[in-house]
This record gives C-alpha cells, structure tokens and sequence, in this order.
C-alpha cells in the first residue's frame, strides 16, 4: 500500500546493520507497523510523519525490552547535565495553526525552554518572539502554547521547565487572532 | 453389597490431599468422590477468570476458604494489552460475597479491582483474613483504607507492583488499635509517604509480624526505629536507602540490623549508597533470597555483599553486576537457585562500561548445582554459552533468556542461536518455562517441538521465518499450556491446522504477527470452546477476510463469550457483523 512505501525511510530499523536481514525485517515492520504505533486519533497515515527530532537512539519498540515499568529508568540521569540523551521518552504532539500535518517531540531532549523554542522555530519555520514575563510573547503573530494535565491551555515559559515537562500533554503554536488572548503582545 | 466408601471416611481422606493437581484426579473418579471432594476443597485456583463463571465456582466450592484469581495475559505486564480489555474483579467478589461468605483470602494477579471491590471486600468477608495483589490496578488508597479499618482478623495485606491511585499515606493510619494479628504487609509500589509513628505502632502490636515491606517514601532513619520495633522480621523491603544519617545514626542502625536472627529475605535498597553497604554485612549469611534489582550500586560494592552471602537462594539484581559479580556469585553462593539479571539501561549510555556478557551466566551454571531458574537480560549471546550452560545444568526448569537486540546473531559466529536452544531443549529434560530471544530460524523450534516435552510455557519474539515455527510447537510440545508472540511472521496455516491442540492450552497469544482476520473467524467457528478474541485498536474500516489483526488472545472456556468485551475486542459472538470466515473450511 502506498503508505507503507512512503513510510520506509522513516521506518523504525529493528535489525543489524549490514546483516541480510535487514530488508526482511523492514518488509515485516512495515506490515506490522500498525501495532506498533501508539496512538493515532485524527491521523491519517499519510499525514502523519514521525520524525525524530533527537539525535538518533535506539529504535523504541511498544514492550521492548520485556521489563515492567517500574523497573525503567532505575539508573536516574543524575549525570543528565550533559551528556544523556534525555531517555525517558516525554513524546508530545505539536500543531501549528495552519499547517497540515502534525509533528511529535520528545520534550525530555531540551534543556530548557531555550532550546525546545529554537527546535519548534526551526521544525515548523516559523519565529516565536521574546517571552516576556509579564506580557508573554512579543513580535510574532505566533505564540507558543501548551495543554496541560488540568485540560488548560497555558503559555509555554510560565512555569519551571522541570513542571513543564511533566504536566504538558500536547504543544501548539496559536497564530493570528487566537493568540491575542495569551500572547498580548504585538 | 455396597462397595463405595462411606463419604465420611473419603472426607477424612481427603483432609490430608492438599495439592489441588490430586483433588482434580480425585474428583474424576465417579459422581460421590466429585461431590464430596468439591465439598471439602477449602483452596481454589482458577488460572484464568475467564475460563468459568464466578457462580459456577462458588456453586461447585461452597465451602472455599481462599481463591485465587488471574486476569490479563502475561505480556500485559509489558503493555501489550490495551487497557480497558478486561480481567475485573468485581463480577467474583460479588459472586463470592452473595454464596461464600466465608472465604478469607483472596489472591489477585493481573486483575482490575476497584475501590468498590474493596469495599465489598470489607463488608462482606467477616472473617477476612489474606488479600494479595500483584499487577493489579484500578483502585485508589481509599480502597486499603476500606480494607484497613474493616478487617479485624487481617493477616496478610501485599500489594506487589500494583499501579495504585495514591491519594496519600493516610490510608496506614486506619487500621485499628485493635488489630493485632498482622503477618505480612507489603506497600512498596505506594508512593506517599506513610505517618511513620501510625506505622511504628501498628509494627508495636504486631507480634506475630514476619515479613514488612516498606515503600520508597520510608527513610533510612525510620526504618532504625521499625526494625529495633520489629527484630524478629523473616522478610525485609527496606525503604529509599540513601539519607545521609550522622555517625550515631548508622551505628545504632548497624546494631538494628545485627539484631535481626531470623531475617532470610532483603529486598527495597532503592538508591542504596555505596557506603550504607556495610550495614547489611551482618544479615548477609543468614540470606536465602536477596532482591538488589532497585540498588544502583555498582560491581564492587555488590561483590562485598555478595560473597558474604553463603546461603543465598534467590538472587535478583542488574546488570551492573557484571561478569566479574557474577564470578563472585559462582564461587560464593553455592545453594543459588533462582538468578534473575535485570537491565539497569546503563549500556545504552555511552559513559558506562557495563561489562556483562554471556560469560556471566555461563559462570553461575558452573559454579551453583542447584540452578534451576533463570532470568537474563543480556545484549548479546552465543551459540556455544548456551550449550555449556546446558551442559552444565541439565537441572534447569526455567530458561528466559532476553537478548535485548532483537534479531541478534551469536556475537562470534554471527550465526543464529539455533544451535543453543537446542541444546537447552534437548538436555534440560524437566525445562518448563522457556523464553528465547535473538536471531532465530525456523529449526530452533523444530528442536524445541522435539525436545521440548515438559514445556508449559513458551515466550517468542522476534523470530522464526515462517509458519512452520508455529506447527513444530504446536505438534511438538505435549505439555504445552501457555504460548505468547509477538512478532513474528506467521500464521493462518499452522493455527489452523492445529486448532484442536488449542483446547489443551489454557491460552495463546500472538501480537502483531501475520493472522488474518479470517483465519480468526475461520478459528472461531471451527472451535466453539475456545474464544477467540481479536484485540485490534486500529482496524480497516471494511475488514477484507485477508487483512492482518493486531492481536489475538485465544483461550479455552467453559463460560462462552464474555459479556464485558470492550470496543476494540473483536469476536464472532459479539460482532455477529463482521460475518463468516470465506476461507475453506477444512
């Protein structure tokens, strides 16, 4: 099916590389890439392109490696100044007013709001403004928005980056008259 | 002349049969010794809740004392069932409460159980006395406080890796200063922390306390003062084991610890500091079963532990004990039995030398005679580990070996891993749990179809080329009873034609394999006592009889379709729509 073929470069690798089973195992993650998708609710597959915006790990199978949930991630990241990967996986959904396609992040690779502004800017081409405080986003039609755990829409960079990242559900970028509630700024 | 022995004196007989393996033989027999077995049996395991009604039960075993209840397949533990599926307690509480009022323990695995159940629970079993929860869900702290505050006779509360709506630890302070009679508690998966001078007292009026398990939120200091409280524990979770204490602190500790005689089993240590190492030195001989696979420690520091555990029986611990800790473990623990190496992730980041091989395991099956159980996450593997392995333990019952690459060729040869589990199958004759894992081709199955005769339970994934992997296990494995895959390429053909071996399993299960939707209908109809479930979150709008299921769960039952299907289960029964299988019937 069409999908799939557009799909193969993205796919998510589960062999060796340079064994000869590589394109075997590809054929058989592509029938079987369906299952192992999470969630999918107003997706259409062809919209939908799941690219990784992190340095790129290990391919994340749904169960895989077979071990409870309580026993991931026992090795905390006290070392998570530099060098991890941010592995615990916090993969939200970002939209963008206007654009026809959504994008998924994995919040644990930022730092901070810095960088995770920086990647949205570069991801969907488009520029954020200064955050001001007070008065929120200044100089872009754009603003930066997030749902947190409460249903709430709230602008991101009011709360610790550490709070943030656990209470937010889902990113979108508000253009235009939507924004002007949160944003404020022009 | 009547030849039947007076029911009286069968009772009296069958007080002294406790395996329930033998009271299922004794109840074939004829008509009387069924009667008066059923009603004399005080112990009930139903391995699958689906398999019988909740009524049936409680009709055929008026006077149960002690149920024992599983839910949700095995691979739910590694969220591969979807939530909402199934496996509620409710319907057999109820039923339990309205016909045997007497029943005083309850034991829940992978089973949804609500605040409400609870509530039941504790109205309506005067007599109450034993609930054990492991991989449960869907219930609150409100739900212990329930359990608490009614159960005057509680025994033993454990909640063993439950996923728990904590609402905080004031659920401990319900239990009433009349409750004396407490063996066993384990909270551990809670998070809140619990009023520690509520638990002191409870540990105060305890006496008959064996085995505490504390949560993370305990601290180092608290536990000083529960354990002088509580010297005579059998079993120990400690709680978070990483507080800095001052000098007198640790040394009233250590004195705590060295008062504790009868203390066979430790487990908790979570965040356990490299130098708090030395406090458990003095329980260390008198271990049968230690639990490190929450301490972050590295080798060494375990090793300083481990060689002082003589008597060690059951080990569980991660990756961080290398080869070289597991050396230690060869030649220091002799009476090991159960090993179980868990991965701490470590080797996913780059500024570890996580140095642990296939060497390790080979280590302990030279080293410990009475290995028979065995655990191992490993990155790779090879082919002539696993035969020494064998060679060594042909003792062993249980081999789950997680090759955490999946497809991963033996590391030296770069050939499959055919070659090991042969020699796994072929020389561990009493092997009954079996989970295999790295590159494997349709001949490792051919082996174990042949070899594997004692097997009950087999775990795959990622493996196999064809449908023919399917056939040799299904016609091969006699004792089979429980099957799950996920992962691999089959199989309309082999399920098909061995439909009939489906009814002497209690269940199998297949995710995201190649099963069409219409073999599953195919199944459905052929086989009426079994249901067929196709658990499929994402299905085609119009479902052509050719397209692949996400998933299948297959059981037999004496109870037909289940009546608390969610939308996304898919049987004939309950989507009559959905239509016959235009597959050949054969």
């Amino acid at each position: 099916m069409d999908e799939f073929v557009n799909l193969k470069e993205t796919e998510l690798r589960l062999g060796l590389p340079g064994t000869d089973n590589v394109s075997e195992e590809i054929e058989r993650v592509s029938c079987n890439k369906r299952a192992l998708q999470g969630d999918t609710e107003n997706e259409t597959e062809s919209s939908m392109m799941k690219m990784e915006t992190c340095p790129p790990r290990k391919a994340q199978i749904v169960g895989w490696p077979p071990v409870r949930s309580s026993r991931k991630n026992i090795i905390q990241t006290k070392k998570n100044e530099s060098d991890s990967e941010g592995g615990r996986g916090v993969y939200v959904k970002v939209s963008m007013d206007g654009a026809p396609y959504l994008r998924k992040i994995d919040l644990s690779c930022y730092k901070g709001y810095k960088e995770l502004l920086k990647a949205l800017e570069i991801m969907f081409n488009f520029s954020v403004g200064e955050y001001f405080e007070r008065e929120g986003y200044k100089g872009s039609d754009f603003v930066p928005t997030y749902e947190d755990k409460d249903g709430d829409w709230m602008l991101i960079g009011d709360v610790p980056w550490e709070m943030f990242v656990c209470t937010c559900k889902r990113l979108r970028i508000m253009k235009g008259s939507e924004a002007k509630g949160l944003g404020c700024g022009v | 002349m009547d030849l039947r022995l007076p029911s009286k004196v069968l009772e009296h007989i069958l007080s002294f049969v406790d395996s329930n393996e033998d009271r299922n033989s004794v109840s074939l027999v004829c008509k009387s010794w069924f009667e008066t077995e059923r009603r004399t049996r005080k112990r009930v395991i139903v391995r699958n809740c689906y398999a019988v009604t909740p009524e049936a039960v409680a009709r055929r075993f008026p006077e149960m004392r002690s149920l024992t209840l599983k839910g949700k397949p095995h691979f739910a533990d590694y969220n591969l069932v979807p939530d909402g599926w199934g496996g509620y307690a409710w319907p057999w509480i109820e039923a339990m409460a309205a016909k045997c009022p007497s029943l005083e323990e309850l034991r829940l695995k992978r089973m949804v159980v609500t605040d409400e159940c609870l509530e039941k629970i504790a109205a309506s079993f005067k007599d109450f006395k034993v609930l054990v929860l492991t991989s449960c869900e869907g219930f609150s702290t409100d739900g212990l406080a329930a359990i608490a505050v009614a159960c005057s006779n509680l025994r033993e509360l454990e909640l063993r890796e439950c996923i728990v709506e904590d609402l905080g630890g004031d659920w401990l302070s319900y239990f009433p200063e009349t409750l004396t009679s407490l063996v066993s508690l384990d909270f551990s998966c809670l998070d809140s922390e619990v009023k520690l001078s509520d638990l002191e007292r409870l540990v105060s009026r305890s006496p008959n306390l064996k085995s505490l398990k504390l949560n993370r939120a305990v601290s180092l200091d608290a536990l000083g003062s529960l354990l002088r409280l509580a010297p005579q524990l059998v079993e120990l979770g400690t709680g978070s084991f990483s507080d800095k204490l001052d000098q007198e602190a640790v040394s009233k500790l250590s004195q705590a610890f060295s008062e504790m005689k009868e203390l066979k089993s430790l487990s908790g240590l979570w965040d356990v500091l490299p130098e708090y190492i030395p406090l458990l030195y003095s329980v260390c001989p008198g271990l049968t079963s230690l639990n490190l696979s929450y301490a972050t420690v590295q080798m060494p520091d375990l090793v300083e532990l481990l060689t002082r555990c003589s008597n060690l029986q059951k080990l569980w611990v991660m990756d961080l004990i290398e080869d070289k800790g597991l050396q230690v473990v060869a030649s220091s623990c002799k009476e090991l039995r159960e090993l179980r190496v868990f991965p701490s992730g470590a080797e996913g980041l780059n500024d570890t030398n996580v140095a642990m091989t296939e060497q390790g395991l080979v280590s302990v099956s030279e080293g410990c005679p009475n290995l028979e159980s065995v655990l191992y996450f490993c990155v790779q593997f090879t082919n002539a580990a696993m035969v020494t392995i064998a060679r060594n333990r042909p003792n062993l019952k249980c081999f789950r070996l997680c090759v955490m690459e999946p497809f991963a060729p033996d590391h030296k040869t770069q050939k499959p891993l055919d070659e090991g589990f042969k020699a796994i199958a072929e020389r561990c004759k009493d092997l009954q749990r079996l989970s295999v894992s790295g590159l494997l081709t349709d001949k490792a199955f051919e082996y174990i179809g042949t070899h594997g005769k004692k097997l009950r339970m087999l775990s795959i994934a990622f493996a196999g080329d064809s449908d023919l992997m399917l056939h040799h296990l299904l016609s091969g494995c006699e004792s089979l009873n429980k099957l799950e895959i996920r992962d691999c390429p089959f199989g309309d053909t082999a399920l098909l034609e061995n439909a009939a071996k489906l009814e002497t399993m209690r269940s199998l299960w297949m995710s995201s394999c190649c099963v069409s939707f219409g073999a599953c209908k195919l199944l459905s109809q052929k086989m009426p006592k079994l249901n067929v479930e196709v658990i499929d979150e994402h299905p085609l709008e119009t479902r052509p009889d050719s397209s692949p299921v996400e998933r299948i769960y297959i059981y037999r039952t004496l109870a037909g379709p289940r009546l608390d299907m969610p939308e996304f289960v898919w049987t004939i029964q309950k989507n009559p729509e959905i239509g016959v299988s235009h597959l050949a019937i054969k």
